[in-house]
């Protein structure tokens, strides 16, 4: 992550807002299909294209999606209501949004994030989607060009909105919790958080301060943030952009400002209206919606594992399992920082219960993580779907030394692809563990062909038992195990 | 607490401009007189004691309307089209548009 910290004695201060696309068969108030990606204007019908004397009925899968999010950030699902959002824009037809305002469906929660700080959640709230515009002629872009085209497939497909507390402090956080925050909306099964795509769109409102006691200063909305690394560029330019004003003698303006990546800057758009603007009134075709207990447990029952619990109980796995390598603070082995990101790798992956299962099948946890996160992960698509059993049967090979760890890597490559037995893979490859009498017999004629390079070794440079085993490896294609290389070197050594 | 319900000309002005209205002067005149009036209608209830009872949002007693997530059939393409004053691509071609949407 690029992110610097700003000049000293500032603080930047960001909250974010989230629109994730709901992953309904419909959109939320008609049957049209919510499909990314078809040819425009196929999927329409009077109710998205805001024809006069059509009404919207809504959709039950989004509304429960919506609890299901809520109840993954732990908020309070509560009785809600939908208003009408007033304004003009070609890719609204009905001139207005229907959205949910002051009673949202979702309230008051918080997303841990892995560093362990907790960002505090405002509302996740049910709302349409608008028509796609595309800006034709002149440049392409916005500005210059001189007439738009308007698709409305993704008209009215189910949105669900998450604000979050301005509780973030740097890019690294920002980007942080927003992947965190996409972990989570695919976990739940809402979302396949497709940033490229759009189907998770994120906004920061960015201010900043000169002291945490400070009241927030005047903030920037910056858009058109296309991925995570977008993100944590615009954050970090508009906070610098923002104290460089205010250092200057100048001031803050409340705006909306657009995030040019190639030139990597905030642009100003246009300055805000006033909320009130938007004269929202409440919906008169919709009823209010109403989750009593029962529902909200149904729906929470269906929710699996979280991110968070999925990494959580790997790092308890590595600790158990007695073979954790980095710092004691607790008295167990914790996990190294290296393994932490491992951990990081599978759980985004999808790979956590092959690495519990293989575990399980008795296989080291930390090799069969490391394996996971760093040759598996390499197609996971097809890790997925590996045997766990012939996964463990694998690296038990290598853990007792029969296959070195560049044979594992050439057998899994193959596994992956056609499944198996790996021992009649290695067997086809060639792959069988070197006799011991043949190490022994290769290490010494290279100690013999080597004698300046043995006598630093064997007055106590260890830097050259890595030379040693590389001549062997050489010299034995890969097939020598390096631990019993490095064994054999040592005994020689006496 | 009457003064509460009271709408201004220039009330009247902003709003026509946000529905993008052009109203004449006399227009103007006309319409805050009969918004007033309406609100004046609005001060009647507010007139009650209401003390205990709970905001009214919708006028049929009903919750949870919903429907099954199961597709149905869309209109189409040409027919949808052929309505629109201007077609490129099978998109509607709409006058450029200064700024994203709101």
């Amino acid at each position: 992550m690029a992110a610097t910290d700003l000049p000293a004695g500032w603080e930047m201060v960001v909250g974010l807002e989230v629109h994730c696309e709901l992953k309904t068969a419909t959109k939320l108030f008609c049957g049209c299909p919510n499909v990314f990606g078809d040819e425009p204007n196929t999927n329409v019908c009077p109710v998205c294209l805001g024809l006069p004397g059509s009404l919207p009925v809504l959709n039950q899968q989004a509304v429960e999606l919506a609890m299901a999010i809520g109840t993954a950030l732990g908020c309070e699902i509560r009785p809600s209501t939908f208003h009408r959002k007033n304004y003009f824009y070609p890719d609204m037809p009905k001139d207005y949004q229907i959205s949910q305002y002051d009673e949202p469906i979702n309230v008051d929660g918080h997303l841990e994030l892995p560093d362990g700080s907790v960002v505090g959640i405002v509302r996740a709230h049910l709302e349409e989607d608008t028509g796609k515009t595309t800006h034709a002629g002149g440049t392409g872009r916005i500005h210059g060009s001189d007439h738009s085209l308007v698709d409305y497939n993704r008209s009215g497909v189910p949105l669900v909105e998450i604000v979050s507390a301005p509780d973030i402090r740097s890019a690294t956080q920002a980007r942080a919790y927003a992947a965190e925050l996409r972990a989570v909306l695919v976990a739940t099964g809402a979302s396949d958080g497709r940033m490229e795509e759009g189907s998770m769109r994120v906004d920061a409102n960015v201010s900043v301060r000169r002291s945490p006691d400070d009241p927030l200063g005047t903030r920037c909305e910056i858009k058109n943030l296309n991925s995570l690394r977008s993100l944590a560029r615009a954050v970090e330019y508009e906070a610098r952009r923002q104290v460089e004003l205010l250092e200057a003698g100048e001031r803050v303006v409340q705006q909306t400002r657009h995030w040019d990546e190639d030139a990597g800057r905030t642009i100003a758009l246009r300055s805000k209206e006033e909320a009130t603007d938007y004269r929202y009134f409440l919906e008169p075709d919709l009823v209010p919606v109403v989750p009593d207990a029962q529902w909200v447990t149904a729906v929470a029952d269906t929710l699996g594992m979280l991110p968070a619990a999925r990494r959580r109980r790997l790092e308890e796995l590595l600790t158990t399992d007695g073979a954790g390598t980095g710092d004691t603070p607790g008295g167990g082995a914790a996990p190294t920082p290296a393994q932490l990101d491992q951990i990081a790798t599978v759980v985004d992956l999808g790979l956590d219960d092959l690495v519990v299962e293989t575990v399980a099948a008795g296989v080291a946890a930390p090799l069969v993580l490391a394996r996971s996160a760093n040759e598996a992960a390499t197609d996971p698509d097809l890790a997925r779907k590996l045997d766990p059993v012939a996964f463990a049967g694998l690296l038990g090979m290598e853990a007792s030394g029969s296959l070195s760890a560049t044979q594992v890597k050439a057998v899994l490559s193959e596994l992956l692809h056609t499944g198996g037995d790996p021992a009649a893979i290695a067997a086809s490859k060639g792959f069988e563990a070197m006799a011991e009498d043949d190490l022994v017999s290769t290490v010494a004629g290279l100690v013999a062909d080597h004698p300046d390079e043995w006598a630093r070794y064997r007055d106590g440079d260890d830097k050259l038992a890595g030379f040693f085993t590389g001549l062997v490896m050489k010299a034995t294609q890969g097939k020598a195990n390096g631990k019993a290389v490095a064994a054999e070197l040592r005994r020689l050594r006496g | 607490m009457p003064g509460r319900y009271t709408i201004t000309r220039d009330d009247v002005a902003h709003v026509a401009e946000l529905a993008r209205l052009e109203l004449s002067e006399a227009e103007l005149d006309m319409f805050t007189e009969q918004l007033g009036a309406v609100l004046g209608h609005a001060a009647d209830v507010a007139a009650l004691d209401l003390a205990g009872v709970p905001p009214t949002s919708h006028a049929l007693a009903l919750t949870n309307v919903l429907r099954p997530d199961e597709p149905r059939p869309c209109l189409d393409r040409t027919e949808v089209l052929v309505a629109a004053p201007s077609v490129e691509d099978d998109r509607f071609r709409v006058p450029s548009i200064m700024g994203e949407a709101p």
